[in-house]
């Protein structure tokens, strides 16, 4: 429908959208209630990805299903919605912050020659405007942007934004409207999976655990992850713990690795220098635990113990274990 | 094999950042500027690709007002040959469209096999110039690189981009646009001789016009500038170690309804 607020869905690659979309949904609907489309560029959707979509709230879900889709890649993929954007004309097109998607929501923009927001945290319409709100200059300012037509293009950072609520049994109708898949240039090759620690993924946890220079070594890191499982974490550390070889880039939080917003963040002799509190300043609730009381993160910690990580991390462990195991 | 690295310059992380009196800009008193760290990453790399292949060209471009020459000018200290600086008032509200657009005429004069760009800038993140190149060229494009690979007849390039899980595998033909994320290199601080020798280098200036650049509004314009809010206070948990994290856990559940 014209004017619809487009969702472009993110899903685990195996038929069904991440859980990320509900909030995706969640704000779309909010701003423009009845208006929602989930569009979902797949090689393959599963009837239960497809239920999950309406039961969020989506009105209708746009499906492009095509082999030349998966892998992603940014030219096919912005050849397809670019054909079906022309048809439909919608309004504003979000997606969540995920690495695929913060490049197609760019392309997409340059091809339709619109504004993009990237990151938001925020929107407000008022009349005929949105209005974005985004973290800039290390998360030290918000930025307050505005498009000068429409479609409004923006990426949403994940946890931050509230989820729809599931409607049992609410359904979506599901077009799947015929577009071309162009030819792509870049052949995929293979994919190499990271070793599993069997936690949650740092940008998608309620909880991240971060672990900075005061962890003293890679080895022990372990007790951060025990803890981890006790409580369902992810486990991050800061750059100083990156660039001393400690851990793999792919698990710094900050400004120069992944930007988390979860429920609740707990660092462990982390400092909390200006550039990780760029990465995870928008954390609901902070938690701090480092021998110097004058570590700079006390001063944005809602909780903090000043004493030895080392000591705290097991006892932290055994009273979560208590906690929940009740 | 030419390569073209785009780079902007931010403010130093550790920097206090002021709103002006516009209220949509910041302050420039007192500003240490330095080049964005993921460009370093992708400056690095093509002149890890020149040195590997033993010839080509590295070119440093750059988008903003005068004070940029400065960081093409560590561009040119790290090794690159020479460098086009983008310098016009017209450009001073582009947004990541009209400084795409603005790159991509400089690309299409300049002719290069590859062009090199940061993940994202440090001081707006938008991350998105890069794609928009890549629409503007017609090129294929791999975000967040963490290694690449050209072959040897400088045909087509290997690149693996890292995504939530692992890394994906692309081979792109050239010419190509990657955006380089943290790991895929070291980049290396200039030399004394490097530093020296960037003076004699050349930076050049251009301006809308040499592009035949078609004045146009912004897609996206800045509303306002403001300040964090602030966090309600803190508190921190006295006691000794057990009693401590005792208290933490209660306040968790309970008063802070976290876990």
């Amino acid at each position: 429908m014209p004017n619809a607020f487009w969702c472009i869905v993110e899903d685990d690659r195996n038929g069904s959208p991440k859980k990320v979309m509900a909030e995706v949904i969640g704000e779309a609907s909010r701003l423009a209630p009845g208006r929602v489309e989930a569009v979902w560029l797949t090689d393959k959707a599963s009837e239960a990805g497809l239920k999950q979509l309406g039961e969020w709230g989506a009105a209708k879900v746009l499906l492009l299903e095509h082999a030349a889709l998966a892998p992603y890649r940014s030219e096919v993929w912005v050849a397809a919605a670019a054909e079906l954007a022309a048809k439909e004309a919608p309004k504003a097109i979000f997606a969540p912050v995920t690495s695929r998607q913060r490049e197609f929501a760019a392309r997409l923009a340059a091809r339709l020659g619109v504004g993009l927001a990237a990151d938001s945290v925020g929107f407000a319409l008022d009349g005929d405007t949105l209005v974005a709100t985004r973290p800039v200059y290390a998360g030290k300012l918000l930025s307050r942007v505005t498009w000068a037509k429409a479609p409004w293009v923006a990426t949403l950072r994940p946890n931050v934004f509230r989820p729809a609520d599931t409607q049992p049994g609410k359904t979506a109708p599901v077009e799947r409207p015929t577009v071309a898949a162009a030819g792509a240039q870049m052949q995929f090759v293979e994919r190499r999976e990271e070793v599993s620690t069997g936690l949650p993924e740092l940008t998608e946890a309620e909880t991240v655990i971060s672990g900075g220079r005061g962890m003293k070594g890679p080895e022990n890191y372990v007790i951060l992850e025990e803890l981890g499982r006790v409580i369902g974490a992810a486990v991050g550390a800061s750059r100083a713990a990156v660039d001393a070889g400690w851990r793999p880039h792919r698990f710094q939080i900050g400004q120069t690795g992944r930007t988390i917003s979860p429920k609740l963040y707990l660092g462990f002799g982390v400092s909390g220098a200006i550039q990780h509190l760029a990465g995870m300043r928008t954390s609901k609730v902070i938690v701090a635990v480092n021998k110097d009381p004058e570590a700079p993160i006390f001063k944005i910690a809602d909780f903090g113990i000043v004493a030895d990580l080392f000591e705290v991390v097991p006892e932290l462990t055994k009273e979560f274990k208590k906690l929940l195991d009740k | 094999m030419k390569i073209l690295v785009t780079v902007k310059q931010v403010p130093d992380t550790a920097t206090q950042v002021k709103i002006a009196p516009d209220g949509k800009t910041i302050d420039p008193t007192g500003i240490t500027w330095i080049v964005s760290p993921y460009d370093e990453f992708a400056v690095e790399e093509a002149l890890r690709i020149k040195e590997k292949r033993g010839q080509g060209e590295v070119v440093a471009v750059s988008l903003g007002p005068d004070r940029v020459k400065e960081a093409l000018r560590s561009c040119l200290a790290m090794g690159c040959d020479r460098a086009i600086h983008l310098n016009d008032p017209v450009w001073a509200t582009a947004d990541t469209l009209a400084t795409a657009k603005a790159l991509a005429a400089a690309i299409k004069q300049e002719g290069p096999q590859l062009v090199l760009c940061g993940r994202q800038a440090i001081d707006d993140d938008m991350g998105a110039v890069t794609a928009q190149l890549a629409e503007l060229l017609g090129w294929p494009c791999a975000y967040w690189i963490m290694e690449e690979a050209i072959d040897a007849d400088g045909k087509s390039v290997r690149a693996a981009r890292q995504v939530e899980g692992g890394l994906e595998v692309f081979d792109l033909p050239l010419p190509a646009i990657l955006a380089a994320q943290k790991g895929l290199n070291e980049p290396r601080y200039p030399t004394l001789k490097g530093i020296m020798g960037a003076k004699k280098k050349e930076i050049r200036d251009v301006k809308a016009a040499d592009l035949g650049w078609a004045s146009e509004p912004p897609q996206l314009s800045i509303v306002g500038l403001q300040a964090l809010p602030p966090r309600p206070p803190g508190r921190i948990i006295a006691g000794d170690v057990p009693t401590a994290v005792k208290e933490l856990v209660r306040a968790l559940r309970e008063d802070a309804k976290a876990i």
